[in-house]
């Protein structure tokens, strides 16, 4: 089922294939920047811009932190090769699938314990 | 902020290893591995976790007779006229311990395992895909070499030291 990892790089080549999110990495990659202050360079609303942003960072190219009220921007990997974004993108799809499995193993334990122990 | 450490602590706890035919997923888990095997083979619970809402498709059906010569079948997709399968059979199953299958929907598909070890209460959880070959892997994977480069170019030439 690595088929649904193609799908990931996928989403890699369609973050990148769109002006607006080619010009933010240029950008980022001279400086870090806030989503306001992207926003304003791209003319373009909070919401539209942390759409853009949020493209990238599920594609592993931008990572963001939020300090206070602020989100900063960068760029994701630094050394970010096309095969390490592939991993990184397949790393987290199962990351959100164990998320999810978590949370099924957690409500198994649960009624596991108010079955009480077996005999 | 202790929630966003936590996070992070999270998030590095599902790995992933690449060679030259084989991925491997690990993770461990809070829980036994007899819940965990349960998890992994009752359809009802597979269903619930398999297809996460991030990868952008959910899972249409999923039949699975888990035990040696039994087969599976997974459909992804919004309705029946537009579905992806994927299917295959069991060629090992130790309950709470180990289960492999094989993927049939291509040629040269992978061999796939999942291995529960079990340590004081918690699970270290291995999910491999060994396929037959360098060739195969990359074709059935998608991760063709022609497509990562051009991706490389594409990104050296936006974020490359200017």
């Amino acid at each position: 089922m690595v088929q649904f990892a193609s799908a990931c790089l996928d989403a890699s080549f369609s973050a990148l294939a769109d002006a607006t999110r080619r010009g933010i990495l240029e950008q980022l990659g001279r400086a870090e920047a806030s989503i306001t202050d992207l926003a304003d360079k791209f003319h373009m609303t909070l919401t539209g811009m942390k759409k853009h942003v949020s493209v990238l960072e599920k594609a592993g190219f931008v990572t963001t932190e939020k300090v206070g009220r602020v989100r900063t921007c960068k760029l994701g990997l630094r050394d970010l090769t096309a095969e390490a974004a592939w991993i990184e993108n397949y790393r987290q799809l199962w990351d959100a699938r164990f998320d999810e499995l978590d949370k099924v193993v957690e409500e198994l334990k649960l009624k596991e314990r108010m079955d009480g122990p077996e005999r | 902020m202790g929630l966003r450490d936590s996070d992070a602590d999270v998030r590095s706890r599902t790995k992933v290893e690449k060679s030259d035919r084989e991925l491997v997923v690990t993770r461990s888990f809070d829980a036994p591995a007899r819940i965990l095997f349960e998890a992994w083979t009752k359809p009802e619970l597979f269903m619930r976790w398999w297809a996460p809402k991030s990868m952008g498709m959910p899972l249409y059906s999923c039949e699975m007779d888990v035990r040696v010569g039994g087969k599976y079948r997974i459909e992804f997709g919004h309705d029946a006229a537009n579905t992806w399968a994927f299917f295959g059979q069991y060629i090992e199953v130790i309950p709470n311990a180990r289960i492999v299958w094989t993927n049939e929907e291509g040629e040269d598909g992978a061999v796939t395992t999942v291995t529960f070890e079990e340590v004081d209460g918690k699970t270290l959880l291995t999910f491999s895909e060994l396929y037959p070959s360098k060739e195969a892997f990359e074709e059935g994977g998608g991760i063709l070499p022609e497509q990562l480069d051009q991706l490389d170019e594409l990104l050296a030439s936006l974020t490359g030291d200017q």
